[in-house]
């Protein structure tokens, strides 16, 4: 007897919750009401008339089945290489998640008095510390809550060290040098700080121009530098003693972008290298899972010199050997988020750096270079590699040689996806033509790298054998490519009610 | 595999970094530990916050509520939390169709037309809320009543310091514990908004309809801010009250107190204001064959594309939190929500009630609540507070003089759906007798 296929599983035709809504039906059990009711003293004109219409009636099978059937719809790192450059997707450690799950800092309140938080002020000191010696800098706050809120944080650090140095003359000091290499918050937090912003360019080489940094910083009123390291394109920025010294000779301080501190966490030091303030993310080099767009955990790390800037409360260990919050930083500039930052990933990551040990961190930083050189010179021959130079953790290449087909960047990550691959980062950084950035990261051998050049070779050639086949790609998936210009004309960015 | 590359040597990958600024030594943290010793570690520092194995009473920005178990099961699937943000969407749906959902859930809750893929938490989403009305209006100065959270007013403060951003305090009402008068009259041609929040930091309901009035009467922006998101199920929602745009944080949506983070900010406007939104945006999409699907749409606000001139320098936001809303809000329902709501509002009530007929003891804002109130004691807080976790494993509310200097034997008081009539009677009796 043959079995014939009628129709495909109803996973791929998930609706949304709301069009799977039946008046009447739950999925929860709260105990009964346990006390004498007693009136309210909420006015009626400030109660809810709407019943909450259009929220959703389901019951928990409904709600098991919608969220698993909508989960084989996303690639994870747990299916396979995730090779986004500069997003650092490593495998994100299960024990970690145990960690963070233990009931003695999952159940606790942040308001509650110091005394009966020991355990977890204990662990925000004891990753605080380890932090420090993994940059160099001795000044740490874990308040922010990302890369970019990090930023912010780092460059508000600076903003106000100049200002506590030059008084009002620190007025003519606004502007902010950035590469036209750099993630676009930079830019963007630079000017939350109140900073202008004046790009430096790089050189054929890869790095920063020192010439134009030398031209910019003889205008005299430059606040200071933020430059990532190794730099978007993944090369290290081998002048960056000079660079430091450039800048602060015009009087103006270094900010250091960590995103890419992955590749140097056991084998180099931001803070031995002149540099004065960094983020850190966590949700990168510390392998806290990315969680689909966060949560992240941006810590900032300074100098001694700028400590005193560092957002309220400190975490600080008194002589007795307890810790306590420390408000009395009158320079602080401040708080930038409420409570300590996103404690739960300053658990994961203190786990990751005690599971892998101090030799563990320098052993996953050499593998994550070694695995992008390995993908690079599998690669060399076949796309076009704009920089000579070699590269650390992630090596970028460009669509040069298979646009003359008329197949892009685009279409060659949308390939990728058939072949079972996440795609690259793709036209980033923005100095680079047809960009494809590639980071395997440690967390990936040698058997499945070998398939992932095998798979770009592959690509290479139907390119230019078959062109329609790469440029229709993907061809596997739930949907194909989807109209993004019409969706951003005329954006529907909720759900209505179909008779409203 | 150094080999196939041409190296001789692990040391060699490091070429490219000048002799002198490599590290010539181990780090200096500790060596690597097992499965079984790090777990004892950490067991081992989570003994040491008494704090969580209490009775909790604690409230003021982060929330007990019952988190339905279905919720970590979905986070903890790796097909959610280990994907990166939607950059593709062919692959990438699950995350892309959980924030479409998030975000019509939240203009459901909050009365309001569009809300964003989420922000870090409620007090920084309430800073770039301020921004975005100095954007919207190009005015410069914001009222805010000092009954909002002190840690929301101190973000709010660290994010305006360079933005040329004047930022007007106006004293609450010591009778009603609500804003006062003087707020509205605060308001002048130059404010873009008024920044309110309800419930308040002292539980306190606001009257949002009359507060939007004012602001709109000097072409402002009504700003509201809500801590406890659960009161969504029983309040008017600021939209329906004519607010412009809603910042709140979503803990109390199933998400665990975690020593505060993280947990996941929501922020919603008017139509007319979407494309001065800060974050991200996932709207629908068709492909060719006219399947629907979900992408993040109006990027050109966002800092990847318009560098200093984005609406926010926001990237990476609270993605795996405002899928656990997303559960929670889903599992508990249209009527979930709602009944935990009326819960909370009625413990609270009753629990003030039994509090305020303590010796000693008084309630002294008039104001209406919902699950939180402020006590007067009739000793210092701190005190009286520490004796009732030591003695009777009891955290019984929050001393307003850890934020607020000035209120030596106020103390704040939450009580949610978790707190058992068992617990309450402790409380009650606790005070009585410590």
């Amino acid at each position: 007897m043959t079995i014939t296929k009628v129709t495909s599983h109803i996973s791929p035709n998930e609706h949304l919750i709301f069009e799977r809504s039946q008046t009447g039906r739950i999925g929860y059990r709260l105990p009964a009401l346990d006390v004498d009711e007693v009136e309210l003293n909420i006015p009626a004109e400030f109660r809810r008339e709407d019943d909450l219409e259009g929220m959703p009636e389901v019951s928990e099978v409904d709600v098991i089945r919608h969220f698993v059937r909508m989960s084989t719809w996303n690639y994870s790192i747990d299916i396979g290489m995730y090779p986004l450059g500069s997003c650092t997707m490593k495998y994100n450690s299960r024990l970690n998640e145990r960690v963070a799950r233990i009931a003695g800092f999952a159940n606790l309140h942040p308001l509650t008095d110091e005394q009966d938080a020991q355990g977890a002020l204990q662990v925000i000191y004891e990753l605080q510390q380890h932090l420090a010696e993994i940059t160099g800098l001795p000044g740490i706050s874990l308040q922010p809550a990302a890369g970019a809120h990090g930023e912010m944080t780092g460059i508000m650090i600076i903003r106000a060290f100049l200002d506590a140095r030059d008084g009002a003359a620190a007025s003519h000091r606004r502007t902010m040098l950035i590469p036209d290499s750099a993630h676009g918050t930079n830019p963007a937090s630079a000017h939350l700080s109140g900073f202008s912003v004046k790009t430096i360019r790089s050189t054929a080489e890869g790095l920063t121009d020192l010439d134009h940094l030398r031209e910019l910083c003889a205008h005299g009123e430059v606040a200071g530098l933020m430059l990532t390291n190794p730099n978007t394109l993944g090369l290290f920025e081998r002048n960056i003693k000079q660079i430091c010294e450039i800048v602060h000779e015009a009087g103006g301080l270094v900010y250091m972008d960590g995103a890419n501190m992955n590749a140097l966490v056991g084998v180099a030091r931001p803070g031995d290298m002149g540099v004065d303030v960094i983020h850190l993310n966590l949700h990168k080099t510390f392998s806290t899972p990315h969680g689909g767009g966060g949560p992240g955990c941006g810590p900032c790390c300074c100098t001694k010199e700028l400590e005193p800037f560092l957002p309220v409360p400190r975490i600080v260990k008194s002589g007795d050997s307890s810790y306590r919050l420390d408000f009395n930083q009158p320079k602080s500039i401040g708080r930038v988020k409420a409570f300590f930052g996103n404690y739960g990933m300053m658990l994961r990551a203190l786990s990751y750096t005690l599971t892998h040990g101090n030799d563990g961190l320098r052993e996953a930083t050499e593998a994550a270079v070694l695995n992008a050189r390995y993908v690079a010179a599998g690669l060399v021959e076949t796309y076009d590699k704009p920089f000579a130079g070699s590269p650390m953790h992630e090596v970028v290449f460009t669509d040069k040689k298979q646009s003359r087909k008329g197949v892009h960047t685009l279409d060659i990550a949308k390939r990728l996806i058939d072949y079972g691959f996440h795609p690259m980062t793709i036209y980033f950084p923005l100095i680079v033509q047809g960009a494809m950035l590639i980071e395997p990261t440690e967390s990936v051998g040698r058997q499945e790298l070998d398939q992932f050049v095998e798979a770009m070779k592959s690509i290479a050639v139907e390119a230019v054998e078959n062109p329609e086949l790469v440029l229709n790609a993907p061809h596997n998936t739930r949907i194909g490519r989807l109209d993004e210009a019409t969706a951003a004309r005329k954006p529907v960015l909720r759900w209505k009610p179909e008779n409203s | 595999m150094l080999e196939a590359i041409g190296l001789g040597s692990a040391e060699e990958l490091f070429d490219s970094i000048p002799q002198d600024l490599r590290l010539q030594r181990p780090l200096n943290t500790p060596a690597a530990l097992s499965e079984i010793e790090l777990l004892d570690r950490f067991e081992q520092m989570g003994a040491r916050n008494a704090g969580a194995r209490r009775i909790s009473f604690l409230g003021g920005g982060a929330y007990s509520h019952y988190i339905p178990t279905i919720v970590d099961h979905i986070l903890s699937r790796s097909e959610f939390f280990t994907a990166y943000t939607p950059y593709q969407p062919e692959i990438s749906q699950g995350t892309l169709q959980t924030i479409f959902e998030f975000q019509t859930l939240v203009c459901q809750l909050t009365g309001m037309d569009v809300a964003n893929a989420s922000m870090y938490d409620g007090s920084t989403a309430l800073a770039e809320a301020v921004l975005m009305a100095e954007r919207v209006t190009k005015r410069s100065k914001v009222v805010a009543s000092t009954a909002g959270h002190p840690q929301y007013l101190e973000v709010v403060r660290t994010y305006v310091q360079h933005a040329g951003i004047h930022l007007d305090l106006v004293e609450f009402d010591e009778k009603t514990g609500q804003s006062s008068h003087a707020l509205a009259e605060a308001i002048d041609d130059t404010t873009a908004a008024l920044v309110v929040q309800s419930p308040n930091f002292f539980g306190c309901v606001e009257d949002l309809a009359a507060l939007a009035d004012a602001a709109h009467a000097k072409g402002a922006l009504l700003v509201v801010a809500i801590t406890e998101a659960m009161s969504l199920g029983l309040l008017k929602s600021p939209g329906a009250c004519g607010a412009d745009i809603v910042v709140a944080e979503g803990q109390s949506f199933g998400v665990p107190l975690s020593f505060g983070g993280p947990y996941v900010g929501l922020f919603a406007t008017r139509d007319k204001y979407a494309r001065q939104i800060p974050g991200r945006l996932v709207g629908e999409a068709y492909d060719k064959q006219g399947r629907r699907g979900f992408v993040l749409t109006l990027a050109t606000r966002e800092q990847h594309i318009r560098r200093e001139k984005a609406t926010s320098n926001i990237c990476t936001n609270e993605g795996l939190i405002a899928l656990a809303a997303t559960v929670y809000l889903e599992t508990m329902g249209r009527r979930g929500v709602q009944e935990v709501a009326q819960q909370c509002a009625k413990k609270a009530a009753f629990t003030a009630r039994a509090i305020s007929k303590l010796n000693g003891y008084s309630l002294p804002f008039s104001g209406p609540y919902f699950n939180e109130f402020v006590v007067r004691a009739p000793g210092n807080a701190v005190d009286l507070l520490a004796r009732l976790g030591k003695e009777k494993g009891i955290e019984g509310g929050i001393a307003l003089s850890r934020l607020m200097p000035d209120r030596p034997n106020d103390f704040l008081v939450c009580v949610t759906e978790t707190n058992s009539r068992e617990q309450i009677d402790a409380l009650v009796e606790g005070l009585a007798t410590v």
